[in-house]
């Protein structure tokens, strides 16, 4: 696993890049990264088939305020990569649901539990909690225990 | 002995009958119904208790187990299991999650299934161990035939459950007011 094609092709971009473990590290800007992941999929060096899942990180008090990070994987190489990016509240981060069907549910997961919204996505809404919950559970300013009625749950008891 | 005969009172008998003809149906959501999956097999033999006949319907049965987390999107499906089973019906209340929430003290977790539902045993553990869940099989025994043994005993129990069903039935809709439970240990 090296980076330099990667480095090369997006020299602005890219804020970060180590291996670390036989694992690509990439740390890069909002603006770019669905060309980033596009490359990452289509490049014969990398050839990332699998978006394994999009994990979103709360670092409340710091600005940007929450980091999201890619886990790639590829078959045919058998190696991974990170890519990590720092995003607001209001920002729009592509969706990587074009360039893998995975990324629909990892990013509405995403969406359900920060609230970090995903530009294109085919059918953003929440995937785990009901509809008519207020807030994201795993934001760190939720309140812990906080608990909210389930609007049907009349109809079916 | 030409005429042998032994004499007692029908709901004895009728208890007797059903304490060691207990048709249990799991609601297994977490890693107790592994536990109670050891408690039916030949190391622990739940059919010792005559309770062994594990049926998946909820109107084949008439003891409910539930085993594990419930959060509040399952609340309405165990009710409603709860509802589908033929009277008399009990029910154990397997491990801490069941019990109480355990440690989930969180956005998505009942605090307990006795908020929807009543409840005749309580079994603590994370997970409990099957003697625990023997236990609670037992303790039901005894329930069943105090109930058989007095008249009142079993009327009392029984307008409880009535009681308990009704109260917290409107409870259940009245505990998740928005912002109103943002404690914990206030259940009610």
């Amino acid at each position: 696993m090296e980076l330099n094609a990667l480095s090369e092709q997006f020299k602005e971009a890219i804020l970060q890049a180590t291996v670390r473990g036989g694992q690509g590290v990439v740390e890069c800007q909002v603006a770019k990264l669905h060309e980033i992941l596009q490359f990452c999929h289509q490049s014969p060096v990398y050839q990332i088939d699998v978006l394994l899942d999009v994990v979103g990180v709360d670092y409340l008090g710091k600005a940007p305020r929450f980091a999201l990070v890619y886990l790639l994987y590829s078959t045919n190489l058998k190696h991974r990569m990170r890519i990590k990016v720092w995003v607001d509240e209001k920002d729009k981060v592509p969706t990587a649901s074009d360039i893998w069907h995975s990324a629909d549910w990892a990013e509405r997961e995403v969406y359900d539990m920060f609230g970090i919204h995903f530009d294109k996505h085919p059918n953003l809404k929440r995937i785990l909690l009901f509809e008519g919950f207020e807030g994201h559970p795993l934001r760190k300013d939720y309140p812990v225990n906080r608990r909210q009625p389930i609007p049907e749950i009349e109809e079916k008891l | 002995m030409e005429q042998s005969f032994l004499t007692t009172k029908i709901s004895e008998i009728v208890a007797w009958g059903r304490k060691y003809s207990l048709w249990p149906m799991p609601f297994g959501t977490a890693c107790c119904a592994i536990e109670f999956m050891g408690t039916v097999s030949n190391m622990f033999d739940i059919s010792r208790f005559g309770a062994e006949l594990v049926r998946f319907s909820p109107r084949q049965s008439d003891l409910l187990l539930v085993l594990g987390t419930i959060n509040y999107k399952q609340a309405a499906i165990l009710k409603k299991i709860y509802q589908q089973m033929a009277e008399p019906r009990y029910v154990i209340a397997v491990g801490a999650c069941a019990t109480c929430g355990g440690f989930y003290d969180n956005y998505a977790v009942l605090q307990g299934i006795d908020e929807v539902i009543p409840v005749d045993v309580y079994v603590p553990g994370c997970p409990p161990r099957p003697e625990q869940i023997l236990l609670a099989i037992v303790k039901l025994q005894e329930k069943l035939e105090a109930e058989a043994k007095g008249k009142q005993a079993k009327d009392q129990l029984r307008a409880k459950a009535q009681i308990l069903d009704s109260a917290r039935h409107s409870e259940f809709k009245g505990t998740f007011v928005p912002g109103s439970q943002t404690t914990s240990g206030e259940k009610h």
